[in-house]
This record gives structure tokens, sequence and C-alpha cells, in this order.
């Protein structure tokens, strides 16, 4: 018999190891890649079209990231833009405020509020989900609204600015990577690192998979449920800062389109929407599938880098094309499984 | 008279490579009450299942009333006139009496608009055949269990029944009830329909089967006349072995208390409840369904904990309000339901194991060490012996008796004082059966407390050194397994249910 891979102990570089959806998802990123280079040698693969694509990215990578833990449990977060939201118009006020006589402090002050906005409005959600006992898609439908309309009674409606102290964080690089996402890229490895590798990680796979087993095996399903909407919540006041830094500008009605643009990250990446299953490496690899695509396509069908207007179409449509490759190769799988059986 | 409605030859069935049914012929005849008997996990129910068209056999061929069928589908059982009244009874609580009984007529006549005269009219003669009476205008919810049944027996007469096929149908009926269900029974008869009443109960065989089939490991052990059995004889050809044989025997009989629980009450499930539990004990709770067995279990496990009454563990008094109380305390819980409260279906075998001790393998920042990990989780499948290739492979992947052997070494892992199995061995093949028998007494001679729940009064004499039964509630008796033997328990069963009357 054929030794699997899986009998050795799995070692740390277990985070990155390779299944189906990874693997699969790797080939649509390098296919994707390599079609659009070829497509348009000129401006593809350029450092500044990959710098332009890693900017545009980070905001919606991290709020898919947020969202990619609420859909770990088996529920979800649709208050991810509204908390982010919140959290820009505050900490705009706060920067606005002191832009003459503190604008150091002003900026590290930015960064206490979204510590405290995002958690506290994570745990609000949290309250509602695991105490309260709301499903998830109602109770942050609910605190969707009413975060957008805290912030609606803040603002009267109008833009907030922020100002130029705070743009680095937006706008910024190092050694040419965006600021955004190095961000990104260390907030994607810490979260995957925390649910690969840590109990509490460990807990809400199972607590995805079945709640039921879980409280019955001990596992304290309010206070699993608790930390996963506070650190969305957190996750979200960061991209909140991020997108503020970046357009210099806070508004409640922000990136409206998001919400369900991380949904489909997330799908696409192969967190099962029913929960205990997926992995942070697919979210990640899916939000540069869709960048490469949504970049690729603009400029191969308009030779002016102008407005995106084929980008929703081919979002959709990948991620019809990978879930019907995901179900046919399942069934594939279980056919020939079914054939071994019957033969041996 | 010997018609044959029932012809089975050769059926088999497996599944995930368990054989549930091996070569099994079977025949029933017009006007007959034959009792199918078999531990669970023997293949009744497959049997069944494979009866009414949900399951196709791997092998073999089906008669109905003559007719051979290759690929039996549902409506064909329906038509031949195969009616199963399942446990649940696959009644609508919220419907009136009468809208259960006659609405399926009309709407398997295709009618768009209800004729409510005809519905009350139909409904009243339905009763009226099997004899009973009950309001036509109730709803359903509010009927008893023994109502239930009838309702749902008289649904099936108005599908032109010609096989009733009744899943364990005295589980929750008390003995006056069942005394009118048998009433029930014989007047179906009396109408030339033939009954197949599903039982793993020595006396109901007994009281009114006419011919006894048992089913032992998927297959057909004895087919015989009913006046040829004993319920000895029945036990024997249920497990294949006499009982009496492995019992477990207690030694250390001054061992120190584990776990004493005193006026324990809980309003509607328990009252009162009193006893010990010596660390090597093996105690059975049992009683029938509702008796509070199973609530008591949850109770000390804290999943519904109990409003008076102390609780002390190896003689201190703890509080167990939560089921985080419970596990800390060191008391481990194996659910009546594996697979909606024991297992996590998709998860790898390693992780159903190893959720109770996850932070022994925290290291430098909370990381889990996942070589540990993995090395723990595949000592304990070899421990148990747990037949799986791969540990990483997820535990749905396993039979019904390995999948709870997880279960169990999920909680020997977090190394438990205190041991609660709610139905150890339901669903479980017969072989893993006596495995898992094994390995409960094994733990008990290492000194782990252990209280055993369940019906499977067999069970109980094999596995407990003392059983206690429990009745509405409360405990009402106490018995050592060496003293009585099953037929004295089993009275002591039906004399709590007569006493309740």
């Amino acid at each position: 018999m054929a030794t699997l891979a899986q009998d050795k102990p799995k070692s740390w570089l277990s985070d990155l190891s390779l299944d189906g959806t990874i693997i699969r998802l790797f080939i649509i990123v390098a296919a994707l890649f390599a079609i659009f280079s070829l497509a348009r040698p000129d401006a593809f693969p350029t450092v500044r079209n990959l710098q332009s694509m890693a900017f545009q990215s980070a905001e919606i990578g991290i709020l898919a990231l947020a969202v990619a833990l609420a859909m770990l449990t088996g529920g979800i977060d649709l208050s991810i833009n509204s908390t982010a939201n919140l959290t820009a118009v505050l900490a705009a006020l706060l920067l606005t405020n002191f832009k003459d006589t503190a604008p150091e402090l002003a900026v590290v002050g930015a960064f206490l509020i979204a510590l405290v906005i995002g958690p506290l409005c994570g745990a609000f959600n949290g309250f509602l989900v695991a105490h309260v006992g709301i499903p998830p898609i109602l109770a942050t439908l609910g605190t969707m609204t009413l975060f957008k309309g805290i912030g609606t009674v803040i603002t009267k409606g109008a833009a907030i600015f922020a100002i130029p102290q705070f743009a680095f964080i937006g706008n910024g690089d190092i050694l040419g990577i965006p600021i955004p996402f190095i961000i990104f890229l260390v907030v994607a490895a810490l979260v995957g690192m925390m649910m690969s590798r840590t109990r509490y990680g460990f807990e809400v796979y199972l607590l995805g998979t079945n709640p039921l087993a879980a409280r019955f095996s001990g596992i304290n399903n309010r206070s699993v449920l608790m930390r996963t909407y506070i650190t969305s919540g957190l996750l979200s006041a960061l991209a909140g800062l991020i997108s503020l830094g970046r357009t210099n500008a806070a508004r409640v009605d922000f990136g409206e389109s998001y919400v369900l643009l991380t949904i489909m990250i997330c799908v696409l990446g192969g967190i099962n929407p029913a929960g205990g299953a997926g992995r942070m490496v697919g979210v990640v690899l899916a939000l540069v599938a869709l960048q490469l695509l949504s970049t690729g396509m603009n400029m191969v069908l308009f030779t002016s880098s102008g407005a995106n207007f084929f980008k929703e179409a081919a979002w959709g449509a990948t991620l019809l094309l990978v879930l019907v490759v995901e179900l046919i190769s399942a069934r594939w799988k279980q056919r020939s499984r079914r054939k071994l059986k019957s033969e041996g | 008279m010997s018609e044959e409605i029932l012809r089975v030859q050769g059926i088999s069935k497996s599944f995930a490579g368990v054989q549930a049914l091996n070569h099994v012929d079977l025949t029933i005849n017009r006007g007959e009450i034959a009792c199918l008997v078999g531990e669970n996990g023997s293949g009744k129910s497959t049997f069944i299942k494979i009866i009414c068209g949900v399951y196709t056999p791997d092998e073999g061929e089906i008669f109905l009333n003559g007719r051979r069928y290759k690929q039996l589908r549902p409506i064909d059982s329906i038509h031949e006139g195969v009616q199963v009244i399942f446990q649940d009874f696959s009644l609508f609580p919220n419907l009136t009496v009468a809208e259960n009984i006659a609405l399926n007529q009309q709407v398997a006549q295709g009618r768009r608009f209800v004729n409510w005269r005809e519905v009350n009219a139909i409904a009243r003669q339905a009763l009226e055949r099997i004899n009973v009476s009950i309001p036509l205008d109730v709803t359903v919810s509010e009927l008893s269990v023994a109502n239930k049944q009838l309702v749902a027996i008289s649904r099936a007469m108005l599908q032109n029944a010609r096989l009733i096929i009744m899943d364990e149908p005295t589980t929750a009926l008390t003995h006056r009830e069942v005394e009118a269900l048998y009433k029930v029974v014989r007047g179906l008869q009396a109408q030339g329909i033939s009954v197949l009443f599903v039982s793993h109960k020595l006396n109901e065989v007994q009281a009114l089967a006419e011919r006894v089939i048992i089913f032992r490991n998927g297959m057909k052990v004895i087919d015989t006349p009913a006046q040829e059995m004993t319920q000895e004889k029945i036990a024997y050809y249920m497990t294949g072995h006499d009982i009496a044989e492995s019992r477990y025997e207690y030694q250390a009989k001054d061992a120190p208390i584990a776990l004493e629980v005193s006026n324990l009450s809980r309003k509607g499930a328990f009252s009162d409840v009193s006893f010990r539990l010596r660390a090597g004990e093996i105690v059975g709770v049992t009683g029938l369904l509702g008796s509070g067995r199973t609530e008591l279990a949850l109770a000390l496990f804290g999943a519904q904990p109990a409003e008076s009454g102390t609780i002390s563990l190896g003689g201190q008094t703890v509080s167990i309000r939560s089921i985080q109380d419970a596990v800390r305390h060191g008391i481990g819980y194996v659910p009546e339901d594996r697979l909606t409260e024991g297992l996590f279906l998709e998860q790898s075998i390693a992780n159903n194991i190893v959720v109770r001790i996850m932070k022994s393998f925290a290291g430098r920042g909370g990381l889990i060490d996942s070589v540990r990990k993995a090395a723990e989780a595949s000592n304990w499948v070899q421990h148990l012996s747990i037949k799986t290739r791969n540990p990483q492979l997820p535990v749905k992947s396993l039979s019904g008796g390995n999948q709870q052997r997880v279960v169990i070494a999920k909680w020997l892992a977090s190394l438990p004082r205190v041991l609660i199995l709610n139905g150890p061995t339901v669903g479980v093949d017969v072989g893993s059966k006596e495995e898992i028998h094994t390995i409960i007494k094994e733990l008990a001679q290492q000194g782990l407390a252990i209280l055993v729940i369940s019906d499977d009064i067999p069970e109980l004499f094999q596995i407990c050194n003392r059983i206690l039964l429990m009745q509405r509630g409360r405990l009402v008796n106490e018995f050592e397994t060496q003293a009585i033997d099953e037929a004295t328990l089993a009275d002591h069963l039906l004399e709590t249910v007569n006493q309740g009357q």
C-alpha cells in the first residue's frame, strides 16, 4: 500500500502545505498572470502595475480575512465595512481636530481609536450571536445598519478629511512595496498562524464543524465566538484606517460593495460557508486572482486604465467557474472511490 | 392460508465496508404476526428500509405479493401494501387527528380542494377499523405517544395495507398501552393483515408473536415458531453466547468513593436522586424512556445542571453549573447520539481525539506542537485498536464501533475521574460491541469510576456490577448484578410501570 504524505506528522510548514483547493488557486493565479502578461507585455508585468494592484487590494484583503474568520465558525460578518467606516470617521475627526496642535499625537490617537472601536463593534456582534443567540447573518445585518447609522449621525452624511501626516498608511511604500500591502501580508500571516497553530484556531474549526459536539466536548462556544467576532472587528477597523490613509477621506457609505466582494473572495479561497473548513492561504490567493483578473481584463479590453467595467462580470464568472470545477472534481473523486471499492 | 405477502432471497447490503445484511432469506405470509428480533446493529433497520424501498440491496431478490422487484422504489412498496410505522410515526404534529389520517389519501387522489366532511368520515371509519376511539379534532401534538401510534396505524390502514411493519413500537409505551397495542395488532391479523413486529424486548416477543426471526450481525440466525423459543434461547441467538459468562467482577469493594450524589433534583426531569459510585465500579442506570436517566447524566455533565442537591467528587463537594465545570472536575460524557453530539464528522480522527487536551500541546507563544499532537492521537488509535490506515482521515470514514472508540478516546485522553457513557453501544455491530465492553471493563479495573446509562438490559448485565433503576425521575431500586438475573430485572422494570398506572 502506498504511504500517504499525511502519514508523516505535520511540521509547522503545514500552514503552507498544499491541498487541492490551494493548488487550483495557484494554477489560476499563475495562468492569469501569464495570459495578461502575454496580452499586454508593455503594461501588465511592470513594477508600476504590480504596485498599483497591491495598493488596491490590501483593504479588501484584510476585510476578507475578517469575514473568513466568522465564516469558519459557521457564521458571517456583514458589518465589516460599517465597522471600518465608523472607525475611519472617528479617526478622521480626531485627526482634523488636532491637525494644527498635535498632528503626530493625533496619528497615534487614530490607531488607538481603531484598537478600541473595532473590538467594541465586534464584541457587540459576538454578544448578539453567542449570548442572545441571533443567527449571525441577521445579527450582523442589524449592526451593519446600526454602525453606519451612528456614523451618519456623527458626520451628517458628509465626508471628513484626514491629514497629510496620516497618508503613509495608505499611500506609503517600503522598498517599493506598498505599506498597505505589507500590513495585509503581516496580518494574513498572523491570522493564518492563529487559525492553524493555536488552540483557539483549532476550536474555531471544531465549532464550525459541529457546534453541538463542540459543546459536548467542553469547548466554551460562547467564548470562541466572542473572540472571533472581536478579531473580525479589529481587522475591519484596521482596514478602515488604511482606506482613510489611501483616500484621505472618511465617508460612512465608502466601499459598500466590499461586503459581498469579500464573501466571494472567501468562498473562492475555499472557506466553507457552512463553517469548519478552509485556509487563510486560500483567501490570499483568491484575492490575488481576482485582482489580476480585474486589472488584466481592464488592460486588455480598454487601452486606457479608466473605469473597470468588466471587473464584476469577470469576478462573478470566475467564482461560478471555480465552484463548478470544485463540484465536478469532488464528484469525480467520489465516483473513483466507489469504483475502487467495487473492484476491491 | 399460506399466501405469501413478502419473500426476500439472498439479500445483502453493506455501508462503507460494514456488512449490514448478509444473504438474508425471509418470507411473511398473509395474516401472520412475526417478530423480528436483534440487537442494535444487527441489520433490522436496514432490512426494513430495503422492504420499503429506501435502500436498494447490493444483492438478492424481493417478491411482494408474488411480483418480483429488481429495483424496488418506495412507491412500489406502498402500492403493494407495505406500510411502516416508524418510531417517530411521521405524523404532522400541528394538524388534527382527522387531517393526519385522511389528508394523505385526499392528496393521493389528486384533489385540489379538501372536502372536510369527507375527511372526518374517512378518519372515523379508519379508527373504527382498528376499534379505537380518539377525538378527531384534537391536534396530534396533544396526544399521548400511544394514541399517536394508533393514528399512524389507522392512516396506514387507509393505504390498503397488507403488511404493517412496526419499528420498536413499544419503546415509549406504558404496560397498559402495550396491552392495548397487542389487541390492535391481533385485530389487524383477524382482517388478514400481516404484521412484522420489530423489537429487542424478549417478553414482547413471547406475548405476541407466532413466529420469531432473529438477526445477528446482518444474518438471519433463526426463524422458528414462537412456542419453540424461550427467553434464554432468544437472548442466546441474539448475542451468540450465554450472557452470564462474561459479567464484570468488581473486586475492590472498599475503594474510595469517586462520585457521590445526594438529593439531586431538576424540575420536570428527576428528583431526590442519591447514590454513590466507587472507583473501579461500573454502575448501570436504567429505566424506560422518560424515566429521567438521560437527564440525570446531563445534569452530572453540566449540560442541564441540577437545581438542588449536591455532587461530590473524591469527597469534595463541587458545583457543576456548566459543561466546563464538569470537565474541569474530571467528568467525561460519551453522549447518546454519537453523530450529532460526540463527533466532528468531517474532521480527522486525530483532531477528534485531541479536542480535550489541546492545551497540553501549546508551547512557546501558544503555538501547538503538531508533532506531539499527531503522536498522542496515534497512541490512542493504537491503544483502543481503532481500525484506520491513517489517523488524519476524517472520522466519518470509520464504522460505528470505531467511531464510538474515538469518542471514548477523546475522554480518556483527558484522564477523567468519572466517565458517563450514555448508550455506549447504540448502532455498533455485535463484534465491536463486545470489544467496547472489554475496553469499559478494563478501564474500571484500572480504577476509573464508570456510569453506564442504557435501556439494553443484556448489556447492563454484561458490564455492570450494580444497576440503578429509575422511574418517573426517581431512583426506585438498586441491584447487585451478581444477585439477580435479567428476567428479574425485566420484571422489576414492568412492575414499576404497572405501579405508575
